[in-house]
């Protein structure tokens, strides 16, 4: 059985339709990659996963339990919506560091709330800091971890921040342009230990302008257009051997571009 | 003759301080309750709350002053601030609440809705509660952008507390201004100002304290 099984998304703004029928499915283990034009609709639909937004149509499946069904009208209570979105993690472009804590105090503050909630702090609280020195090393920042984010690098929030995301284990990691507000020198770093995770078979959805990342490190790829899956597949099917005319427009951009 | 006015200076400034003191105790807190009902999504809320701030700020303090306390013995033809310095005293305050409550809600309001949305999406996809979120992350945020502000709020209020002369609190003014009938003499009144000036003084360096503790992150 698929880990995550995204059925039929919809998702209006007003009268523009931004997403339709959007349909895919991903296993464990699996890093997927969504490709795409501006405005296509890929950051909406990671907002969708994570119960930012609220789509208008379709099913979201984890596990088997279905945890967002359009056609179910009982109102579903925040409490609910908080322990559902946790099956997922998401990565924002602008890193969203919260700057009053440190780096370390940024990934131990989910998961110390989360203990506290459950009444368990006491006995966790050395093993919360434990793992999220061990993420911060695992992202390279191990000399980083009393850092406030204003004295990090864009490279080094982006870090924190995945390592934050990691602190509460989702099943399913969701990246939005991870590296788009790094510089050029920054977006190796960042994508580094993405590949690093990929290598340790994180699940993950990836929505990247990096091509040849994309083509490196994802397992599948979903081109999207205009608020639909116009292909998927493979990366050589996707990215080499396109089958669309859209979609072989828009890779030739980036091969123009030496990307 | 100079510890004579001294004395009775300090006696006028220990209701300015009161009065100064006892405002913010009360307009503080209020003021967050009003920027919340200003930022509420339903307009039978927000709306009769813009109307008020709209009042407030768009009035003279010295009108409200009157207007509070003459107000109701004129509509309601009883007096409802009790008799005596007190019951002046009490109205006054009541007017400063309100007024500053107001002034700073606009304020808090700002520091809010300054701050990203990222910072709230950020803590809800980690799975916090709204009450988490505001706790834990907006919060600091806020008054960090709030202090300077603030400050110039609270600092203003110090010298506005001189308007309550007009409903005879005995404010540290009115001591100076005393003197000019009693003995013929205007530099009391210009001697009331150095206490104003130690006052301000005490509080700008008690701000620029707070900004300085705040300023380990941006
Ligand atoms: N809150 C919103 N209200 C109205 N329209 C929105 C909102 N959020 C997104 N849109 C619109 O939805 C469409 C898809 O936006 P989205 O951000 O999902 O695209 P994207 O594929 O992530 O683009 P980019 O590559 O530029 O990040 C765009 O036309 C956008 O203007
Ligand atoms: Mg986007």
């Amino acid at each position: 059985m698929a880990l995550l099984e995204v059925q039929g998304i919809k998702k209006n703004f007003g009268h523009i339709e931004v997403l339709s029928d959007i349909s895919f499915s991903m296993d464990a283990g699996q890093a997927v990659s969504i490709i795409g034009s501006s405005g296509s609709g890929k950051t909406t639909l990671l907002r969708c996963l994570n119960f930012l937004e609220k789509p208008d149509g379709g099913t979201i499946t984890v596990h088997g339990e279905k945890l967002f069904d359009a056609s179910d009208s009982t109102r579903v209570s925040e409490a609910d919506i908080r322990r559902k979105r946790l099956h997922f993690g998401l990565v924002f472009q602008s890193f969203n560091l919260f700057p009053q804590y440190t780096a370390l105090e940024n990934v131990m503050l989910a998961p110390q709330l989360a203990a506290k909630e459950r009444g368990t702090y006491r006995q966790e609280e050395a093993q919360i800091r434990t793992q999220a020195k061990e993420l911060l090393g695992q992202m390279g920042l191990s000399d980083r971890t009393e850092n406030y984010p204003h004295q990090l690098s864009g490279g080094q929030c982006q870090r924190v921040a995945i390592a934050r995301a990691l602190a509460m284990k989702p099943d399913i990691l969701c990246f939005d342009e991870p590296t788009s507000a790094l510089d050029p020198e920054l977006t190796g770093e960042v994508l580094r230990v993405i590949r690093g995770l990929a290598d340790q078979h994180t699940t993950m959805i990836i929505v990247t302008h990096e091509m040849a990342f994309a083509r490196e490190v994802a397992d599948y790829v979903i081109f999207m257009d205009g608020g639909h899956i116009l292909e998927q597949g493979t990366p050589r099917e996707v990215i080499d051997n396109p089958t669309k005319e859209r979609t072989k427009q828009f890779l030739a951009g980036y091969s123009r571009d030496g990307a | 003759m100079f510890y004579t006015v001294t004395l009775s200076l300090l006696e006028g400034f220990l209701t300015t301080v009161k009065l100064f003191a006892l405002t913010l105790v009360f307009a503080l807190p209020l003021g967050l309750i009003i920027s919340f009902g200003s930022m509420n999504r339903l307009p039978v809320v927000r709306l009769p709350i813009r109307f008020l701030i709209w009042i407030v700020r768009g009035t003279p303090l010295l009108l409200q002053l009157l207007i509070i306390y003459y107000g109701p013995g004129i509509i309601l033809k009883m007096n409802v601030w009790g008799s005596g310095d007190e019951g002046r005293f009490l109205a006054a305050l009541v007017a400063f609440v309100v007024n500053y409550a107001c002034y700073f809600s606009e304020i808090y309001r700002g520091g809010i809705q300054s701050i990203p949305v990222g910072q709230y999406e950020a803590g809800q996809v980690l799975g916090m509660t709204r009450t988490q979120i505001f706790r834990r992350i907006i919060l600091l945020q806020v008054i960090k952008r709030i202090v300077p502000p603030m400050s110039n709020e609270i600092i203003t209020l110090v010298k506005d507390t001189s308007l309550a002369r007009v409903i005879a609190v005995y404010e540290i003014i009115w001591s100076g201004q005393a003197f000019i009938k009693s003995a013929g003499i205007i530099w009391p009144l210009f001697y009331t100002g150095v206490f104003y000036l130690v006052f301000s003084g005490l509080l700008t360096v008690l701000f620029h304290t707070i900004e300085k503790k705040l300023g380990f992150f941006r």
